[in-house]
């Protein structure tokens, strides 16, 4: 093999691959937050509601888990852009991988949900308690605990999807790389870096998931 | 006063309450027996809302529980409620357990819902379990803890449906006694219950049930000896 590794360039150019691995890490956080919403709300419509909205719900889930992420995030780009709906580069991945995250996060809500016994629900609403009051204080709380794995591993699933983000020219961690590579020919040096920085992100994530489950879950 | 006229109540094709006229009086402790499927439990729902009605109306104090203008969340604080399986919130400590409600249902600010939840477990023997998850709670302790947790909405009724009957032997005593003890302090108490010594000792009236409909009516004395009805003697004398 005559390649020579070039790693000085890779190296001055850490800070902006550092720089995009906290736009991945952004982008991605960001999508969880939505999608936990969105993804709460879809389960509980699926479970409790019947017509059209229900069907709305369902048709997104099975859009989501069942066919490629990244036509999810072209359908966002191109997709709009052909209705004359533009959305800028971070939009397009922040919107793709909420979409993503939620039709996940919504099927594991729903196992979350059949999982807590009805009694509960009883007991609070006998205390006085409304339904969003015992939805929010009593039964999404348990939820969140048996669904805690799932979503962990969703956000480590939405930070390396991010990656996709280069193929509709946003500069996230891939996007950046492939920028800065194309410019200096270091192609496989930049990925390497890149592919240790996603690696200890998503380590990070691993980690401080765990520590988070210690001090929410002493019971 | 909770007053019950011609309640009725189907599950599908299933008529489960055939038609119940009830009076509970303030300061009365009424038991309600009967054998299992007889309609125990649904009645005491519909008391709350937790479950419809399907003909007939009940009222609370004056006030129609399943009128569409009811505020039934706010009729539902006066009408506290022990259910048989332990649902103590299982992520909750005891105290916050009992103080959630004071605090996001009667706007207490925190601390003195929490001085309220500590006087309510204290009173019914838990006050040392304050920081306890139920998870480390017996199932005795479990139920007194509900007891509690329903007390601090201050209701005007207390209805337990078979608030015993999940527990081991051993630990029945220590509810019943809360149990003795609320009525007492004279809280007007609807029992559903299985435990017959406790009807007997504790109610100022005993009511059977069978098959959706109230077969007798009277008092302890009356009912367990010397019952009007066939159907009440033959029940009695299975269960003892
Ligand atoms: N949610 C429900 N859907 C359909 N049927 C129900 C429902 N709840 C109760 N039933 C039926 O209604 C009847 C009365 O039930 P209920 O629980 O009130 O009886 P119970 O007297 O409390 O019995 P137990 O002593 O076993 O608790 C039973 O036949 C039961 O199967
Ligand atoms: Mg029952």
């Amino acid at each position: 093999m005559d390649y020579n590794f070039h790693w000085r360039p890779v190296f001055r150019s850490l800070p902006d691959l550092l720089n995009a691995g906290l736009v991945t890490l952004e982008v991605a956080t960001l999508s969880m937050v939505f999608g936990v919403i969105i993804g709460i709300v879809f389960a509980i419509i699926r479970l409790k509601m019947r017509g059209p909205i229900r069907w709305f719900v369902i048709s997104w889930i099975e859009l989501a888990r069942n066919t490629p992420a990244l036509f999810q995030l072209f359908f966002f780009g191109f997709g709009l852009g052909a209705f004359g709906i533009h959305l800028t580069p971070f939009w397009i991945v922040l919107a793709g991988l909420t979409f993503n995250n939620a039709g996940y996060l919504a099927e594991n809500f729903r196992g979350g949900f059949q999982a807590i016994p009805e009694t509960q629900m009883r007991a609070a609403r006998s205390l006085g308690m409304n339904a969003s009051q015992a939805y929010v204080r009593v039964i999404i709380p348990q939820v969140l605990r048996t669904v805690y794995h799932p979503m962990t591993n969703q956000m480590v699933w939405a930070v390396l999807m991010s990656s996709l983000g280069m193929l509709v020219g946003f500069r996230e961690l891939s996007g950046e790389t492939q920028f800065l590579a194309s410019k200096t020919f270091r192609i496989f040096e930049y990925f390497a870096v890149a592919a240790v920085i996603y690696y200890v992100i998503v380590k990070i994530i691993i980690g401080g998931s765990r520590l988070l489950s210690f001090r929410l879950f002493r019971y | 006063m909770i007053e019950i006229r011609g309640l009725h109540k189907y599950f599908g094709e299933v008529h489960v309450l055939q038609g119940i006229d009830l009076d509970v009086n303030k300061g009365e402790v009424l038991s309600i027996i009967g054998a299992s499927g007889s309609g125990k439990s649904t009645l005491l729902y519909c008391i709350n809302a937790l479950e419809g009605i399907d003909e007939g109306r009940i009222t609370v104090d004056g006030v129609e529980v399943h009128a569409k203008s009811t505020d039934i969340n706010k009729l539902r604080q006066k009408l506290g409620m022990v259910f048989q399986q332990w649902n103590s919130f299982p992520h909750l400590t005891a105290l916050e357990n009992v103080a959630l409600s004071p605090r996001i249902v009667r706007k207490m600010s925190r601390s003195d819902a929490k001085k309220l939840a500590a006087r309510r477990l204290e009173h019914i023997g838990l006050g040392d379990k304050l920081n306890s998850y139920p998870n480390a709670l017996s199932g005795g302790q479990q139920q007194r803890l509900a007891i509690a947790r329903a007390l601090a909405m201050e209701p005007s009724y207390m209805l337990f449906d078979e608030t015993t009957s999940a527990l081991d032997p051993e630990l029945v005593g220590e509810v019943l006694d809360a149990m003795r003890l609320l009525a007492e302090e004279g809280m007007t108490m609807i029992c559903v219950t299985h435990e017959m010594g406790f009807a007997r000792d504790v109610s100022d009236r005993v009511a059977y049930i069978h098959d959706g409909a109230i077969e007798e009516i009277g008092t302890p004395e009356q009912i367990f000896s010397n019952p009007k009805s066939e159907r009440t003697s033959r029940f009695l004398a299975n269960v003892r």
